[in-house]
């Protein structure tokens, strides 16, 4: 299990490294995909089969895809190598040292990581609880005493999220795209009137044939 | 659960075996003769003109951009669709509103046009 | 003669004939070597499996159209003619095209036979015959398919190809936009079932789910239909129009990595219908009347239920002409997702009344009752709407998908004559199918 775990962990790390370092911008979406299969294989080594599952759908699924087109729209892809320097490194790493000085101690108070006594870590919950689990979620999304107003208000935030990307990504209606919607209805209408005037013609013709053949 | 996840981790490690195994048969028993004209792109039989690069319709990224909003209404609606044997009147109706909070979105993007595909 | 029976075919539990080839090992590592034996079965199955799906398809197609279809390799019935497909595509050479990829144009392949094969884990052949019940079995199924989606742009980017680019976003917009669908209309087996496990949901079916939500059925099928490319949704890979879309690069068994892929998913799909919708493993009415079910029998009653719905995706492909794409995701956006909005909404608010009270055959029936009947008003409902919109939209849609086509001003008279309203739109979309003309 410890294996498993330092092997997947030096994956995604290695593929979050080469999301933000490397130069071709394709790959490094690539790289984007494979660290969050790491975290999906992370979050089933927690028991949590469900939540590698959102991981998965959510992020792989969507969100990447989401990524990959908003790369192809505003750049072209084929020839792009960026160079993937920041000039203000140095602030990017005393502020990543603080963080992971930050995480550490939290992480620290809750767990005590002292691996000769008994009952470090918090004991494994029975099985029955971990299967019923999602169920359990499920009720707390929508139980009053729970966490109903925080899942509605994720609702709201979802409705405003989809508003407003549709306000900033709809295409423009141009105004020569009027002009042309307009144009096209003078051609319609002028086409409908040659009709009429052929319709009339051919109605004129049995009526000017009839004398002729008697 | 762990040996639920076991038998997926051996699964996806396993896996690569099966679509490897033709392949590798077909590297053994092919010819390998690579020369300019048949490794160039095909573009219906004449020479490729112009770069490899599209114009992005902008249609493909709201498409994309609809479906991540719903996918993350499901994976809410995933939980309580399973503990509905345990739900409270007013967990249904909470359910509701976030079902048509979200035919909401979608009403506002048919009705601002973010779903034609020219 | 099954009851309390420890004859192994009466269960099929193969788990312990198993664990006895592994006397020695620790518990530990006899259950992952079941494991692998397991793995190793169900993949083999599924990629043998599919060589006699190709001759069925091709035979049941032909027979639809009024021909024999292979009879010439291996005997009078063609049987051989798959595997001399198979050995034709292993002996092509690679033909890598210029500036491709190579990471991105070989993953691709290989993930997309996994992502297919990976969803086998939790299909339920009888009772015991499952890979792993994952509890979350419906979910896993789903994210799964997801990132299958994620190979074909691998695919049409790794070939340095501008149409297969092209080919893979077209695709990529088409999967990801019946995803919605399929995903908002599997959540109604779910409540009735009150569980995302397959095996649950197969044992929770009193009568079966295509009878009680058979517009939940409807939508999953059509849905499926599109996630795993086939007609009428199969202009990701309409050999007469786009070439091949977009692995048009690939040669050899790379190719047939692909199409092996569409027909286990295809076969998957069916199986998952199979066991959301019919039951599954479970034969209603031998249990009804005689007692539990053998375990060889369940095999058996599954192996006819998939049989069964992958002949209708035979039917249908043999049947429908392809549908242009933005018809495809009209239809979807515009017609689908907000059927199944309906749909979910009225199967939550209906199955609340039932909610909390104890589970006695009158309330099964009543509770079968009231979905039925919603689920009849709803497609009725949807029926009617659509009926009135198309008639709304009558002559005036052919001028539109004109200007969809063309993208310019229409130039001069109508070319098609005066006399020629509403025959506008008669060979649009229609390849390989003979058109009905009305």
């Amino acid at each position: 299990m410890q294996i498993v775990f330092i092997i997947v962990s030096a994956v995604t790390l290695f593929a979050g490294i080469q999301t933000v370092s490397n130069r071709n911008l394709f790959h490094a979406a690539l790289y984007m995909m494979l660290s969050f299969l790491g975290v999906a294989v992370l979050y089933g080594m927690l028991e949590s089969a469900f939540m590698a599952a959102t991981q998965l759908l959510v992020y792989i699924g969507a969100i990447s895809i989401l990524v990959i087109f908003a790369i192809m729209m505003t750049r072209r892809l084929m020839q792009a190598t960026e160079p993937a320097f920041n000039s203000q490194w140095q602030w990017g790493g005393v502020a990543s040292m603080l963080l992971f000085v930050l995480f550490v101690t939290v992480i620290s108070q809750v767990f005590v990581v002292n691996p000769n006594v008994q009952g470090a870590f918090f004991p494994p919950a029975a099985d029955e609880a971990i299967r019923n689990s999602v169920v359990d979620l499920g009720v707390s999304f929508v139980s009053a005493d729970q966490y109903v107003l925080a899942f509605e208000l994720a609702s709201v935030l979802l409705l405003v999220a989809l508003v407003g990307a549709i306000i900033v990504a709809r295409p423009d209606v141009p105004d020569n795209e009027m002009e042309e919607a307009v144009v096209v209805e003078v051609v319609e209408s002028a086409e409908m009137e040659a009709e009429l005037v052929e319709v009339e013609a051919a109605e004129e013709e049995p009526t000017e044939a009839v004398p002729g053949g008697h | 659960m762990l040996s639920d996840l076991q038998y997926i981790g051996l699964f996806l490690a396993l896996s690569p075996i099966f679509p490897a195994a033709p392949i590798i048969i077909q590297w053994i028993l092919s010819p390998k003769k690579p020369n300019a004209i048949k490794n160039s792109t095909y573009e219906c039989g004449i020479e490729a003109v112009g770069d490899s690069w599209v114009q992005f319709k902008v249609q493909y990224y709201i498409y994309a951009l609809i479906f991540v909003v719903f996918d993350v209404e499901a994976v809410f609606l995933f939980p309580i669709a399973a503990a509905y044997g345990q739900l409270s009147l007013f967990a249904i109706g909470a359910t509701a509103l976030f079902i048509i909070l979200l035919a909401d979105g979608l009403a506002y993007a048919w009705a601002k046009g973010a779903l034609e595909w020219i | 003669m099954c009851v309390d029976s420890e004859n192994v075919l009466c269960t099929l539990d193969f788990g312990p004939i198993l664990r006895s080839l592994f006397p020695n090992a620790s518990p530990a590592l006899a259950e992952a070597l079941v494991d692998i034996i397991s793995i190793i079965t169900v993949s083999t199955f599924c990629l043998l499996i599919v060589i006699f799906l190709i001759w069925l398809e091709r035979k049941v197609i032909a027979r639809m159209q009024d021909r024999i279809g292979p009879n010439r390799v291996g005997g009078r019935f063609g049987l051989g003619q798959t595997v001399a497909d198979v050995a034709k595509l292993l002996t092509k050479e690679f033909v890598t095209p210029y500036g491709a990829d190579k990471a991105a144009y070989n993953i691709a392949p290989f993930l997309i036979v996994m992502t297919a094969l990976l969803m086998w884990a939790v299909m339920p052949f009888t009772a015991n015959m499952v890979g792993v019940d994952l509890n979350i079995g419906l979910f896993y199924i789903l994210s799964i398919s997801s990132v299958s989606v994620v190979c074909l742009l691998l695919a049409g980017w790794g070939s340095n190809n501008k149409y297969a680019l092209l080919g893979a976003f077209r695709s990529v917009a088409q999967l990801v936009s019946y995803e919605v669908p399929m995903v908002i209309s599997l959540l109604v087996p779910i409540i009735l079932a009150r569980t995302m496990s397959l095996n649950g949901i197969a044992e929770a079916q009193v009568i079966p789910y295509l009878f009680v939500v058979p517009v939940s059925a409807l939508i999953f099928y059509i849905s499926a239909l599109a996630e795993t490319g086939r007609t009428p949704f199969d202009l990701l890979e309409a050999e007469s129009e786009i070439v091949a879309g977009f692995h048009v690069e690939y040669g050899g068994m790379k190719f047939g990595m692909f199409f092996l892929a569409e027909f286990v998913s295809t076969l998957f799909m069916s199986a998952l219908f199979a066991t959301i919708y019919l039951g599954g493993y479970r034969f209603m009415i031998w249990e009804a009347l005689i007692g539990p079910t053998p375990a060889i029998l369940e095999l058996v009653m599954f192996f006819v239920k998939m049989f069964a719905v992958y002949f209708v995706f035979i039917w249908v492909r043999a049947t429908f002409p392809r549908v242009r794409i933005d018809q495809m995701l009209n239809f979807n956006w515009k017609f689908l997702v907000p059927l199944v909005l309906v749909l979910i909404l009225s199967t939550a608010l209906v199955d609340g009344l039932f909610v909390g009270q104890d589970e006695t055959s009158a309330w099964h029936f009543w509770r079968i009752v009231a979905h039925l009947g919603f689920n009849l008003l709803i497609g009725s409902g949807a029926l009617i709407w659509a009926r009135r919109n198309a008639a709304a939209r009558g002559v005036a849609k052919p001028e539109e998908s004109m200007r969809v086509q063309a993208g310019a001003l229409v130039e001069g008279a109508d070319p098609h004559g005066h006399d020629d309203h509403g025959h506008h739109d008669d060979h649009h979309g229609q390849t390989a199918a003979v058109p009905a003309h009305d």
